[in-house]
């Protein structure tokens, strides 16, 4: 009972930040109707942004532990969208309105070169980094083992709620939103009614860059280290997540990042850490077999 | 004038749709194109806004030359449309959809425009909060009318208002576009299949064939010609 209280406390945090990185799939792909593959290397930058700002911080002296994550996050946050958007500028708009095949190859294409800039840059080598936030709480002991919620994964979990509800808001409740959606459905009606479909999708891929560099800041604290190649493994479970929730779905999104988060938390916990990544791999498929529009996916035959 | 066009000609790849079209709105007037099904007349009203663009000629709107702006810069100078199929966004409200609308008006006649629309449209009152693709085809017509009203347009599109609608509903339309000329000054530009209605209500009218005007003149000029009552009135439209 302990053992498995544990997996989901951990499952949970995991699922929140597969989550923040699934909505940027699943808002691209809504609105332009394609995957965006660089989106994990993204993510990836998110957390090496996170590790430079956290090091600088601490070099020039900042020892206000919540003064420091919030300009890390705003650091990270701010060139992320950057990337995000000079992506999209580079890898997708020249090509809107050819084939769907262009802009795949295309995308893959910026996630390469995404991940090897920040190899020649950064190193091969894995970057650790000193706990930053330590503590927690014991929620219960039992069974020999002792259940732990460390505020790291409190602040995760509160901070990716907070998010989601603001961008929840925001898509539904702004001029922006509207016109995200107005996009997402008619793209030559929301051109007609005087949206700047280009500007809308540009504010998406910046949007969901921004959320991916929450995500990474998360991981780069909860793990301590950040890699070059976090973003392929990332990416893969987030776009499952986005993919099992519903491609397109908002809330698909959240859902499905919390599934494939404790999907995993438990799979390591019950049976072995190697194979973890395996099962987000297999549920893809099985979901792309079985149930192609997620557990809450729109049938395409609505889609007008 | 309201709009001048001069030897337009637009294209889908290598299929030329337009082929050199000149003709000219001007202010206040409600202007009738007509003509068969495939004769470029979507096509015309489209590349006045941008989509396709003109492979040649000019577009002009009062005094600005609009044919090489994007669509939605086109939108912001004045011109609206409630386009070929209403295009409705289906999976939003109709409140939402009238919002759109008014995405390019001042925020601050907002209330007021709402008003007015829905008063010209009361069925869309009771289904304000109803997602746009469960109205009926009328309701998506009057919607699609409504929407392009919300962005206190100088230039009204309105492509084959009538089209799939039950009579009555045509009838309805047709007089709720007079009056958006009386009481609001917009000038209209409306293409119609249901050439009787439209010639009835329109000051002038152009007729399109495979890409070209062949015929132009008052509303009541053309409703007389023979030739035209033989190729577009007396086939049975309403
Ligand atoms: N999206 C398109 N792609 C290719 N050809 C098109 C497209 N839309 C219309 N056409 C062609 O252009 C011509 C004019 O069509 P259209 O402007 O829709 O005529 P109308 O509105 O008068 O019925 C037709 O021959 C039609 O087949
Ligand atoms: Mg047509």
């Amino acid at each position: 009972m302990a053992y498995f209280l544990q997996q989901l406390v951990n499952g949970v945090a995991l699922g929140a930040i597969y989550g923040l990185i699934a909505i940027g799939y699943t808002m691209v792909y809504g609105i332009i109707g394609m995957i965006n593959f660089a989106h994990g290397e993204i993510f990836m930058i998110g957390a090496f942004l996170s590790l430079i700002a956290l090091l600088l911080i601490a070099a020039l002296g900042i020892s206000n532990v919540p003064l420091a994550l919030a300009l890390t996050l705003l650091f990270a946050m701010a060139f992320a969208a950057l990337y995000g958007w000079t992506v999209e500028r580079l890898a997708y708009r020249p090509l809107r309105g050819s084939q769907r095949l262009a802009p795949l190859i295309s995308a893959i294409g910026m996630s390469i070169v995404l991940q090897n800039t920040v190899q020649l840059l950064q190193g091969a080598r894995v970057k650790p980094l000193q706990p930053v936030i330590t503590g927690g709480l014991v929620l219960m002991e039992g069974d020999g083992f002792v259940v732990r919620l460390s505020y790291l994964q409190i602040i995760i979990m509160l901070l990716t709620l907070a998010l989601m509800i603001g961008f929840t808001w925001l898509i539904h409740n702004t001029t922006l939103g509207r016109a995200q959606r107005a996009t997402e459905q008619d793209m030559t009606m929301a051109a007609l009614v005087g949206i700047d479909v280009d500007r809308t999708i540009s504010a998406t891929f910046v949007m969901g860059a921004a959320l991916a560099a929450v995500a990474g800041l998360m991981v780069t604290l909860y793990y301590g280290v950040v890699d070059f190649y976090i973003g392929f493994h990332a990416g893969v479970k987030a776009f499952t997540a986005a993919v099992l929730g519903g491609i397109g779905s908002l809330p698909g999104a959240m859902l499905g990042g919390l599934l494939i988060g404790l999907i995993e938390a438990f799979w390591s916990g019950y049976f072995t850490i190697e194979y973890k990544d395996v099962a987000a791999f297999a549920i893809l498929i099985l979901v792309l077999i079985f149930r192609p529009t997620g557990l809450l996916g729109r049938p395409e035959i609505e889609k007008v | 004038m309201m709009l001048t066009v001069e030897g337009l000609v637009a294209a889908y790849g290598r299929i030329e749709a337009l082929k050199g079209v000149d003709l000219t709105v001007a202010e206040g007037e409600i202007v009738a194109l007509i003509g068969a099904n495939g004769a470029g007349k979507t096509t015309l009203l489209m590349s006045l806004c941008g989509r396709p663009r003109a492979k040649a000629g000019r577009i002009r709107l009062l005094d600005d030359d609009i044919a090489h702006l994007p669509t939605f810069a086109i939108v912001r100078k004045g011109v609206a449309i409630a386009p070929e199929g209403r295009r409705i966004f289906p999976r939003l409200s109709v409140l939402e959809n009238l919002r759109l609308g008014a995405v390019t008006a001042d925020p601050a006649y907002f209330d007021s425009d709402l008003k007015r629309v829905l008063g010209l449209f009361p069925r869309l009152k009771e289904r304000l909060d109803q997602r746009g693709g469960t109205l009926s085809g009328g309701e998506q017509q009057m919607l699609a009318i409504g929407r392009a009203l919300m962005a206190r347009p100088r230039l009204l599109l309105l492509d084959e208002p009538s089209l799939g609608l039950a009579p009555l509903v045509v009838r309805q339309i047709f007089d709720i576009i007079a009056a958006i000329r009386a009481e609001q000054k917009v000038t209209v530009f409306l293409v119609e299949q249901n050439a009787h209605h439209a010639l009835r209500l329109a000051d002038r009218g152009y007729v399109m064939v495979n890409g070209r005007i062949t015929l132009s003149g008052s509303g009541a000029e053309l409703l007389a010609n023979p030739e035209i009552r033989a190729a577009y009135l007396d086939g049975g439209h309403g």
